[in-house]
């Protein structure tokens, strides 16, 4: 249940970068070799998200593909699961390429417009 | 009212690895090399420490224990008299299923790290979430046991691909099981190539030479 960890760095990221607007969607990007359930995110956000800017916001979560990379050949592949073996030279010293992403892309905030022409 | 788009780009554990990145700054200045001791409950962490601890030549050794609740682990590290702290991550049911880097920072001021050669931070029992906290460890070590059968590689491939060692633990038991040690291997393989791993056995005491070696 790291969710909520995660979670709470989610709103928390958010909130930061909204300048003490209201957030209405969250994007972020989630790595297949991340170990996130999308349901149990989104979940754990609305929880944590309560009485925050972040209230009533969308999560919007991108998933990545896992892509690794064979440092012995170059070859680059797509893995959905194990085994992590290169499939053309079935060299083991791999490197993942995308797929470990783990980060908040962009926030979507509410601008007033009438909080401008309140001041003029 | 109109709705504005702001990127942001920002890795969501940034709090975390910077947090961790101190952490690793604060145990290089003290000379201390720190191990995150990982794996499942039950798998047989604090026996294999409990092997080691007092018994490493010209190494002295500290222990942090992490857990839920409760101080059983860290009470049998201190029967061998060796400096031992313990985290809790909840003081009272449930709490959080890793330690983070900001539990073990929160711990630093009560560890001696001038004292010591070796920490050994041993994470609460899971194999999921504390792969994905980096606490500000030098290297990892998962410990399994051969009583979780031989599919555990395949289902956690994430735990098993994190670290630089596995300990396959109770290995005295294996002619009471099904367990096959070389397909369990083949898995082992097929998540991380070319991991490093020991047999051994805390009860017996066979593959601990190995163990304190590579320590």
């Amino acid at each position: 249940m790291h969710e909520l960890s995660i979670a709470s760095a989610i709103c928390a990221t958010a909130e930061r970068h909204a300048g003490g607007r209201r957030v209405t969607r969250v994007h972020v990007r989630v790595g297949r070799m991340r170990q996130v359930v999308p349901e149990s995110l989104r979940f754990c956000f609305d929880m944590v998200a309560r009485e925050s800017l972040c209230e009533g916001a969308e999560l919007e979560l991108e998933i990545i593909p896992a892509v690794l990379s064979c440092k012995a050949c170059s070859h680059e592949w797509e893995i959905e699961s194990p085994p992590f073996w290169c499939p053309r030279c079935a060299g083991g010293d791999v490197a993942p390429v995308r797929g470990e992403e783990l980060e908040v892309e962009s926030i979507e905030i509410e601008e007033q417009e009438d909080a401008c022409i309140a001041h003029t | 009212m109109h709705r504005t788009h702001v990127k942001v780009l920002e890795d969501v554990l940034d709090a975390n690895g910077t947090i961790a990145r101190a952490n690793r700054a604060d145990f290089d200045r003290e000379h201390v090399t720190v191990i995150n001791l990982m794996g499942s409950p039950g798998a047989g962490k604090t026996s294999l420490l409990e092997q080691v601890v007092a018994s490493l030549p010209g190494v002295r050794v500290g222990v942090l224990e992490g857990d839920v609740k409760g101080t059983y682990d860290a009470d049998r590290i201190a029967a061998k008299h060796v400096p031992v702290t313990q985290i809790n991550t909840d003081p009272s049911f449930g709490g959080e299923c890793h330690l983070d880097a900001n539990m073990v920072r929160s711990a630093i001021p009560s560890l001696p790290l001038g004292e010591i050669d070796l920490l050994v931070i041993e994470n609460v029992g899971n194999l999921v979430c504390p792969a994905e906290f980096h606490v500000g460890e030098h290297t990892r070590v998962m410990v399994t046991s051969v009583t979780e059968g031989e599919d555990k590689p395949l289902k956690y491939p994430l735990m098993f691909r994190a670290c630089d060692l596995v300990l396959v633990n109770k290995i005295d038991l294996l002619p009471h099981l099904q367990i096959d040690m070389e397909r369990f291997l083949y898995h082992l393989d097929a998540v991380h190539p070319g991991v490093q791993h020991i047999e051994l056995s805390a009860t017996t005491g066979e593959g601990i030479e190995q163990w304190r070696d590579w320590l």
